[in-house]
């Protein structure tokens, strides 16, 4: 038993136990605060598996902004919990059925490559050994070389709903002030000031 | 055994001291630094600065040091105890955990590792959490505004420094910190045919980059004039309004690790690292330690200067300088430059 089975056995306890908290703690803030450390423990667990490139991203953007978004929208609601924990029962079947089909997911993948260890080498793309292609550009090979124009529709699709979601909250309101600081900057004393010879004895 | 020994036992053993090392080293040069950016803010203003421990005032840091220890930590009735204590010492912890990455001269790093600008850019992002934390635990008002304040700040400055690290990783073709170094050795100079010299570096071919790097880096710190969430004419001191003693001084040592950590990514990414500004005989000569501490302390120097005479933001202000203009600015200049790099064969 190595020192990588070591920390392999820690980050996976951890993860698991904290992944445990998230639904069994009873303050909404303390479960985003373990689903953070379960995070985070997966990035060790991938860091092992010398996929670094994937463990830094899901630290930047699951840990770094998506929780981040998901800390503040808990923090500013105030939820009741006893109110919101009296229905667990009646959602318990939908719950382990999801669980259940991840399983089995889950032991049909890992399965394949437990029965047939060379499946990964028939696959379109096989991923390149360590030593010869780091997986930061096996990754770029993968995504922007071979597959750009699934990647790019990828991104249409995610611009289309950007645009859906700005669309479905943006309201004009009228007759508020707006600063806009272009206008500011271009002022010169020309357009802003005016000046009026006043004769004495009468307005202006 | 011996193979466990010499596997196991010696590299964890010099990479403990390595890291030891690091940490004295960079702890003092923070206090040093704390002293500088008080100074510095007295010189602008005509004062002296703390002048009364020690000569000149050199040992002021750790007579603070010892003040905040000594003192008593209050922790309020209402706050999460827990979580209230554990705030300061994640801050502490993310801002010195990235140092393991930073390459202070050619093979000096404690971890020489492949994705080394995903590292700090991944542990920077997770700052933040010391700040919501600290924010929400207080259980209190203005420490929750400046907590909310903080985390907007820092995701859409962040934004904005990613895409500055892109198209210089785009230049270097490597997120190695170390090769992101090296890679300055030639560049705009040598093109020209003159020698190695401070016209490769990055700061020069990437010249708005650098200045939005600069400014975004004073967003991410929460440095003036972008310190709104602890704008003390507003929210008193922000998320920091609770606390007391030794996990301010946590707090507060954490946000000056963060700092000299940015003035050192900007060196690295921008400023050539170790190398030395000409590379002509007595120049070079330098050990390049002292290169890169000489260039990391120029650039807190300018962070201190923009700390006494900027004005600060209004919040709205912040929000449309990140998000819509150097947003758009840096975006634009990812896609130029991977096309510049592209058409003339540089990649």
């Amino acid at each position: 038993m190595g020192l990588q089975a070591l920390f392999f056995y820690l980050f996976a306890f951890i993860a698991v136990a904290s992944a445990f908290m998230v639904i069994s703690a009873r303050n909404p803030v303390h479960s985003v605060l373990f689903l953070i450390l379960t995070f985070f423990n997966s990035a060790g667990l991938f860091l092992l598996t010398g996929a670094e490139f994937l463990a830094m991203i899901l630290l930047v953007v699951y840990v770094g902004a998506v929780a981040v978004l998901f800390l503040f929208v808990v923090m500013m609601l105030d939820i009741d919990f006893t109110e919101l924990r009296s229905g667990v029962l009646e959602y318990a079947p939908v719950g382990a059925l999801i669980g259940v089909i991840l399983a089995a997911e889950l032991i049909v993948v890992i399965g394949g490559s437990v029965i047939s260890p060379d499946i990964g080498k028939t696959v379109a793309m096989p991923i390149p050994a360590l030593t010869e292609r780091t997986n930061t550009a096996a990754l770029g090979d993968v995504l922007y070389t071979h597959y750009v124009y699934f990647f790019q529709i990828a991104g249409l699709v995610l611009l289309v709903a950007m645009i859906g979601a700005i669309v479905l909250t943006l309201r004009h309101r009228q007759n508020i002030k707006r600063q806009d600081i272009s206008q500011q900057v271009a002022r010169t004393p020309a357009t802003a000031v005016e000046v009026v010879k006043v004769k004495p004895g009468q307005g202006v | 055994m011996d193979s466990f020994v010499s596997n196991y036992v010696w590299p964890a053993a010099i990479m403990v001291g390595q890291s030891l090392l690091l940490l004295v080293c960079l702890l003092v040069f923070i206090a040093y630094i704390l002293l500088a950016d008080r100074k510095i803010w007295a010189a602008v203003q005509l004062r002296r600065g703390p002048n009364v421990v020690g000569p000149w005032g050199l040992f002021q840091s750790f007579a603070d040091l010892l003040k905040f220890v000594f003192k008593e930590p209050i922790i309020p009735a209402g706050a999460n105890k827990g979580v209230f204590l554990l705030a300061p010492l994640v801050a502490v912890t993310l801002a010195l955990a990235t140092w393991a990455v930073i390459p202070l001269n050619e093979g000096w790093v404690v971890a020489n590792i492949n994705v080394g600008i995903l590292y700090v850019f991944a542990i920077s992002s997770l700052e933040v959490y010391g700040i919501i934390m600290g924010g929400w635990a207080s259980n209190s008002k203005y420490p929750f505004l400046g907590a909310l304040r903080s985390a907007a700040q820092m995701v859409s400055y962040e934004v904005s420094i990613g895409f500055v690290i892109v198209t210089v990783l785009l230049c270097v073709g490597s997120l190695n910190l170390t090769d992101i170094v090296i890679a300055q050795k030639d560049g705009l100079g040598t093109m020209m045919g003159l020698p190695a010299s401070f016209l490769d570096w990055h700061w020069l071919a990437l010249f708005p980059m650098f200045i939005i790097f600069f400014i975004s880096a004073l967003a991410e710190t929460n440095r003036p004039p972008f310190d709104l969430p602890e704008a003390e004419s507003e929210l008193v001191a922000g998320f920091m309004v609770e606390y007391s003693s030794a996990p301010y001084m946590m707090f507060m040592l954490g946000e000056y690790a963060a700092i000299v950590l940015m003035c050192s990514l900007t060196t690295i990414l921008f400023l050539g690292g170790w190398l030395p500004p000409v590379d002509i005989a007595v120049l070079n000569w330098v050990p390049g330690i002292i290169w890169f501490v000489i260039k990391a302390t120029m650039v807190f120097f300018m962070f201190a200067m923009v700390k006494a005479f900027v004005p600060r933001y209004r919040y709205d202000q912040l929000m449309r300088l990140g998000w819509k203009v150097f947003l758009p600015i840096s975006l634009a200049m990812v896609v130029i430059v991977a096309f510049v790099l592209k058409l003339m064969g540089w990649a």
